[in-house]
């Protein structure tokens, strides 16, 4: 029972702090918690689909269907979150750290929170799916794990899991509005890195692309994946004992996407009072 | 900035060396939870590609640190993993969802 808890909490985990950080990050936008609740309800109906649909997606492109279906996810969660960072220091800017403000300017200004409805979507599909697979196999294989035994299991598993997603957003509430967005800005920035990385790693396993450097370095002895630290830090930095160095260069190229992006889409400063040239001097 | 470049380019330069070495393919078996063979003896240097062929009524996940990998074969179904090129040493895997029975070594020399 308490194993099948730990594997379900794992699963759990990742796509719990990644809502806890957005949740942080859309405090003060009306209808938040409607539309967090949709897209993780997105996220569960799209898991039991593609469960039941993981052995066609298996077999597909001679045995890679799989990571190219991640690959795809994390592309796309990667464009709403780089999306988001970009639009919300914009309009942080605009709205000079007033959380109300800035919350108007979210909701009406753009369409924000549509692209973190996918992105936490997608986060739960990706977790919620493998957990899926694992429980109904579970329940399917006539193991030594009774049906009462896997469902106590699973709900605990997925309760600490929600709960630590939980800690983390308390936590983040407690600092001053000016600064939140400051900080999950910055969250975000490295979630959307940690999802480059990723999807590096799905098309080196699907062999799409070379590992480089393999691995680039080992921390497993100072900091294990295995451990409650190593864990948080690979779901919310995208922390890797034994990264390859082509996971290093999408993290790298990531992060200096998201900054480019955020300076092209800096406001313009005030226009000067000079009279633009007339259309003959420019030609 | 120029150092970014820099390092791209380089990428770039790598992959066109690298991406098109014939691959060796090694066959690996599940089978009531446990790796068949439980020991793959891989040449060190090369790009493996890995064909794992999942004979449980359940699912697994093919899941190894050393290597930096993780996937999840269904149950009846096939998948492909590549790994390395390996420097010669001992790589082990296991099976997520049965860890206990379902445990393998990839050993590159």
């Amino acid at each position: 029972m308490l194993a099948i808890a730990l594997i379900v909490f794992r699963e759990t985990l990742e796509a719990a702090l990644f809502v806890g950080i957005v949740a942080a990050a859309t405090r003060g936008i009306t209808g938040r918690s409607r539309w967090l609740a949709l897209g993780v309800g997105a996220g569960v109906i799209g898991s039991l689909l593609l469960a039941a649909m993981a052995g066609e997606i298996s077999q597909l492109a001679e045995g890679i269907g799989q990571d190219l279906l991640s690959a795809v996810i994390l592309a796309v969660a990667f464009l709403m979150l780089a999306w988001h960072v970009i639009s919300a220091s914009r309009h942080g800017m605009q709205a000079a750290g007033d959380a109300r403000q800035l919350g108007r300017a979210l909701s009406d200004g753009s369409s924000t929170p549509w692209v973190l409805i996918i992105a936490v979507a997608l986060s739960v599909l990706r977790e919620g799916a493998e957990t899926v697979l694992f429980v109904s196999g579970m329940v399917a294989g006539s193991g030594a794990q009774s049906g009462s035994a896997t469902i106590t299991g699973t709900v605990l598993g997925i309760a600490v899991g929600s709960a630590t997603g939980v800690v983390l957003y308390l936590g983040l509430s407690r600092i001053p509005v000016r600064r939140l967005f400051l900080v999950t800005n910055a969250m975000v920035l490295l979630l959307a890195a940690a999802m480059a990385s990723q999807l590096a790693r799905s098309l080196i396993q699907a062999g799409l692309l070379p590992s480089l450097a393999s691995p680039a370095w080992n921390s497993s002895a100072i900091l294990s994946m295995d451990s409650p630290l190593g864990a948080v830090l690979h779901a919310m930095l995208g922390y890797d004992a034994q990264p390859s160095g082509m996971q290093l260069v999408f993290y790298a190229s990531g992060v200096a996407l998201i900054l480019i992006g955020m300076r092209l889409m800096r406001p313009a400063p005030r226009p000067l009072s000079r009279p633009s040239p007339p259309p003959s001097a420019l030609a | 900035m120029t150092f970014f470049i820099r390092f791209l380019s380089t990428a770039v330069l790598l992959c066109a060396t690298t991406a098109y070495a014939a691959d060796i393919e090694v066959p690996l078996i599940i089978q009531a939870h446990q790796f068949v063979p439980a020991e793959v003896r891989v040449p060190a240097g090369q790009r493996i590609k890995l064909l794992v062929l999942n004979k449980d009524d359940t699912p697994e996940e093919f899941e190894s640190k050393e290597l930096n990998r993780e996937k999840i074969i269904p149950a009846g179904n096939r998948a492909t993993i590549f790994i390395g090129p390996l420097k010669p040493g001992r790589y082990p895997f296991f099976g997520e969802f049965h860890q206990s029975t379902a445990q393998g070594v990839v050993i590159a020399e």
